[in-house]
């Protein structure tokens, strides 16, 4: 519970939660603030300036429309689900499996250490954006495939830190302790050793959500990432790229939002990384 | 001897730790001999000290004896029954039987968990009481130590360091083993703290009929605690007996030498004596000696202590010595 | 009476925390009479440590020094520019740390990191400075001083590498070797051997010789005078004869019975939670929660320190006018 409080009284983490909290709550509640639906094409709307009143309805294109006469604010909205979903998943994903390595090779060690080793050389030896188009064109792409990619880029750092941390506890005394007084190797690696990971892979966690969401709108930006049609912030900026001169609304309003979480996350993340060095164990 | 069989019976302990070669060729590094076939008894209700400098093996025997590491020969027995190979359920099964209170009470004690879950483990482990039971087994295990029971729910890093040695000392005696191994466990705290905690450990003792194995390298508080004192060397028992005989006639030249360091309190009596340096540095386990292990910084030594190992000899009634020439 | 070598009156340090500036050391005074050994005695956060590190200006970012006086040799030492100070340091005063792993460079061999010492201090020829590393090296004690000079301080035992603190510290020739808990890290043994050679050292050169341990014992065996600290004040001050024989502070009393181990009373324990020794109370005397005489004025004003008898000064409300008091109450 004090980590909360300490949370809040921290600017920056505060500021940074509070940019993310607005996101995620505008994304949730699209449906009731999106004025038009963001699949809905209108030939006769195309490329309208921000703030320009809509024809039919009562309602204005407050951020513009696109080249097909979508409303950029709607689909912005609903791309946050998008992209902030692929982005947690993929940070979800890459968490638990680059910890499960790491944790395994760090605590036994032995074959399982150079096998997990073997894994990561083999992996960092493809250039990202290789085995990325590789697999999307072996996957079709698709929101699916996509979130694994970005898993798969990101999981081996957190296999080397946590295995960084798990070789320097394993010789703590509380370890010891615990061993001794007879916990199995499965207590031992959950209960005492894990939990005491856990500081840098939050910081890190927070740092690579950011990460993967740019990815994400790098991949769809390159035309490769998700169906150009579901509105993600990717796809928009993608939309907006023939267009920069003439609507740069397009392309400039899925960047700024972007912008804007990454620097939620970002501020989230050094906060987190400040709190949990000060305050964490001793 | 009594026929009174021991507590923990250890027999013929050795310890070699192979070193890699820091190099693809090249010699091979020597091995390190932490313990060379030590025999050791604890008696039931007995405090037992270890008493030795860096590179004795002393805190190496203490793990062998509650399996914390793996001897490379000899055998461990407790009650009667040898442990040295058991493994799996059957050794957890003989674990709640001996603890551990460690030397750094910072690092004993994982700083995510409550001091209540801390104490709470080996009852867990061992499945000893869940639940309510559990929280009252806890609270006693505080009260026990002179820590307030609602003090549970706090983290390491609230308490002192003496506090966290008592915090240790409740979660050793939880699951009521028969055999606590005290490794240093008064050496990092403050002098003026150590009579308590020795208090402490006494309470304990007469309460719940503990028995002692006491590692220690300050000889005053080993006087103070112990019946017996093991003296050890380079990896091997080189005195053992009574510690009033011991303390009253050491016989063992390197014993001597460790009581003649000690500083005493007594300005005056300190200026009298005159302390014949220990000559050489302290071995290193990597490169033990021939023969005697302290043969190279005696004052004593004669041919026979380069070339043969002295066995540990009975010099009077509870008092041995593996010494050539002993005094 | 020659004058003293160092004279501290009124000294206090202050540290920066997150809830502003906390007193650590309050009015510390001593002296050091030229070749005398004294010894300092606390436990941890008693401010014996920082309390040393004033004195040459190596206190942590963000503290604060003040002192009435903070003389060395007549020259005020709280009051030396940088420059100034980098000439007392190692030159006049010599300071010898703990761990004498983290003291000594990993990546130098201890010869260079001597000669480094002697060609900051005096203008030596690289041949020179070797030659009188080799010297230094003999002097404690450190056999093969011209292969070991070669030798990286990992490939040192923990005696030897203090042996060689030593000799680092000794090579600017000071005045003075403030030693702080030089030995606790070793075994009993080579502490007696570190303990014989600064002695010789003493006897040798006439080198004055502060020593800062928490080990009272050893005291005995080494020390001229004893301070002892708490709560970064000084409680006693008197000659080490006096002081193991009647102690008049009831701390130094608990202390040196404790070393004891006597039977005798002691101090009762506290059980409250969490209780830091280094935070004195705003005013009162920091060892009134231990003590087993405070009463009311303990906890309102610090008793000053006093002199009670011929060369032994104590801060206590309740002893500073008994007569010498013995163990037992």
């Amino acid at each position: 519970m004090d980590f909360w409080r300490l949370l809040f009284r921290a600017p920056q983490a505060r500021n940074g939660l509070i940019m993310l909290a607005f996101v995620v709550g505008a994304a949730l509640a699209a449906p009731w603030l999106a004025p038009f639906s963001p699949m809905h094409v209108d030939p006769g709307a195309r490329l309208l300036p921000p703030l320009t009143p809509a024809a039919e309805s009562a309602s204005t294109y407050f951020l513009g429309t696109d080249s097909v006469g979508r409303d950029v604010l709607s689909r912005l909205l609903y791309g946050a689900r998008l992209s902030l979903t692929v982005g947690m998943l993929a940070v979800l994903l890459s968490t638990a499996f680059g910890t499960m390595v790491g944790a395994l090779s760090g605590y036994f060690g032995g074959w399982i250490d150079d096998f997990s080793a073997w894994l990561i050389d083999v992996q960092l030896s493809f250039p990202f954006l290789l085995l990325a188009l590789f697999l999307l064109g072996a996957l079709g792409g698709g929101t699916a495939a996509v979130v694994l990619i970005l898993a798969l880029g990101t999981w081996v750092n957190y296999a080397r830190i946590v295995r960084a941390q798990i070789l320097s506890i394993k010789n703590q005394g509380y370890v010891e302790a615990a061993r001794v007084t007879g916990a199995g190797a499965p207590r031992v690696l959950f209960v005492h050793v894990l939990p005491n990971t856990l500081s840098p892979i939050c910081v890190v966690a927070s740092f690579s959500m950011a990460q993967a969401i740019l990815t994400e709108a790098g991949l769809s930006f390159l035309g490769v990432g998700l169906d150009p049609s579901t509105p993600s912030w990717g796809t928009m900026l993608n939309d907006g790229r023939d267009y920069l001169l003439n609507a740069w609304w397009i392309a400039a309003m899925p960047g700024l939002a972007i912008g804007f979480t990454v620097l939620g996350v970002t501020l989230l993340g050094e906060g987190l990384r400040d709190l949990l060095d000060a305050s964490g164990p001793r | 001897m009594t026929n009174v069989p021991p507590l923990v019976s250890a027999r013929g302990i050795t310890v070699t730790y192979q070193r890699k070669s820091l190099q693809w060729v090249g010699p091979k590094r020597q091995p390190l001999q932490a313990l060379r076939g030590v025999d050791l008894d604890i008696m039931n209700g007995e405090v037992l000290a270890l008493v030795g400098e860096s590179g004795s093996g002393k805190s190496t025997l203490a793990r062998v004896l509650v399996r914390a590491i793996e001897a490379s020969a000899g055998t461990v027995a407790f009650q009667g029954t040898d442990i040295t190979h058991l493994d799996g359920e059957a050794l957890r099964g003989i674990r709640r039987h001996f603890q551990v209170v460690f030397q750094d009470p910072f690092g004993s004690l994982n700083p995510r968990l409550s001091i209540g879950a801390a104490i709470a483990e080996p009852l867990i482990v061992h499945k000893i009481a869940t639940g309510e039971a559990l929280r009252k087994r806890v609270a006693e295990c505080l009260a026990m130590v002179g820590l307030e029971p609602s003090l549970a729910s706090l983290r390491p890093h609230e308490f002192s360091g003496g506090q966290r040695q008592r915090i240790c000392i409740a979660r050793a005696i939880a699951c009521k083993p028969q055999l606590i191994v005290a490794d240093e466990a008064l050496s990092a705290l403050d002098p003026s703290l150590r009579d308590r905690m020795i208090d402490l450990f006494q309470d304990l003792k007469d309460r719940f009929a503990l028995t002692y194995l006491f590692i220690s390298h300050d000889l005053g508080v080993v006087q103070r605690i112990s019946d017996r004192v093991a003296v050890m060397y380079l990896g091997r028992v080189v005195e053992i007996g009574s510690t009033k005989e011991i303390y009253r006639h050491p016989r063992h030249p390197y014993t001597q030498a460790l009581m003649a360091a000690v500083p005493v309190p007594d300005p005056v009596a300190e200026r009298r004596r005159r302390y014949a340096s220990l000559p050489g540095e302290p071995p290193s386990p990597a490169n033990p000696p021939p023969g005697c292990p302290f043969h190279p910084r005696c004052a004593r030594a004669i041919d026979r202590c380069r070339t043969a190992a002295p066995l540990l000899t009975e010099a009077a009634a509870t008092h041995q010595v593996a010494c050539h020439l002993p005094d | 009476m020659s004058a003293p070598l160092i004279d501290i009156q009124g000294l206090s340090i202050s540290l920066r925390t997150r809830d502003g500036l906390k007193r650590v050391v309050s009015d510390v005074s001593f002296t050091v009479a030229p070749g005398e050994a004294l010894g300092i005695v606390g436990e941890s956060g008693s401010g014996k440590t920082l309390s040393m590190l004033s004195l040459l200006q190596l206190l942590p970012p963000g503290a604060v020094a003040h002192a009435h006086r903070a003389l060395y040799d007549g020259r005020d030492l709280l009051g030396q520019s940088r420059l100034q100070m980098s000439g007392i340091r190692g030159r006049e005063i010599a300071f010898v740390f703990q761990d004498s792993l983290t003291a000594l460079n990993p990546v130098i061999t201890i010869g260079r990191q001597i000669t480094e010492v002697l060609r900051l201090h005096f203008s030596l020829s690289a041949a020179d400075a070797q030659q009188r590393t080799a010297e230094l090296l003999a002097k404690v004690g450190i056999p093969d001083p011209s292969l070991r000079m070669r030798q990286y301080p990992h490939e040192f035992s923990g005696g030897m590498r203090q042996r060689v603190c030593i000799a680092m510290a000794l090579a600017g020739e000071p005045r003075i070797l403030i030693a702080d808990e030089p030995t606790t890290a070793l075994d009993v043994t080579v502490q007696a051997e570190i303990v014989n050679l600064i002695q010789q050292l003493q006897r040798d050169s006439g080198l004055t010789v502060i020593w800062v341990t928490h080990d009272l014992a050893l005291l005995a065996r080494i020390a001229d005078r004893v301070i002892v600290m708490y709560g970064g004040r000084v409680m006693e001050d008197a000659a080490a004869r006096d002081l193991f024989e009647a102690p008049r502070h009831p701390y130094a009393a608990a202390l040196l019975s404790s070393v004891r181990h006597d039977a005798a009373p002691r101090v009762p324990a506290t059980l409250a939670a969490a209780q830091a020794v280094s935070a004195p109370a705003a005013a009162g005397c920091p060892f009134t929660p231990r003590c087993p005489e405070a009463h009311d004025r303990c906890r309102s004003s610090a008793p000053p320190l006093l002199n009670v008898a011929d060369g032994t000064r104590v801060a206590c409300w309740a002893r500073d006018r008994a007569p010498p008091g013995s163990v037992a109450s």
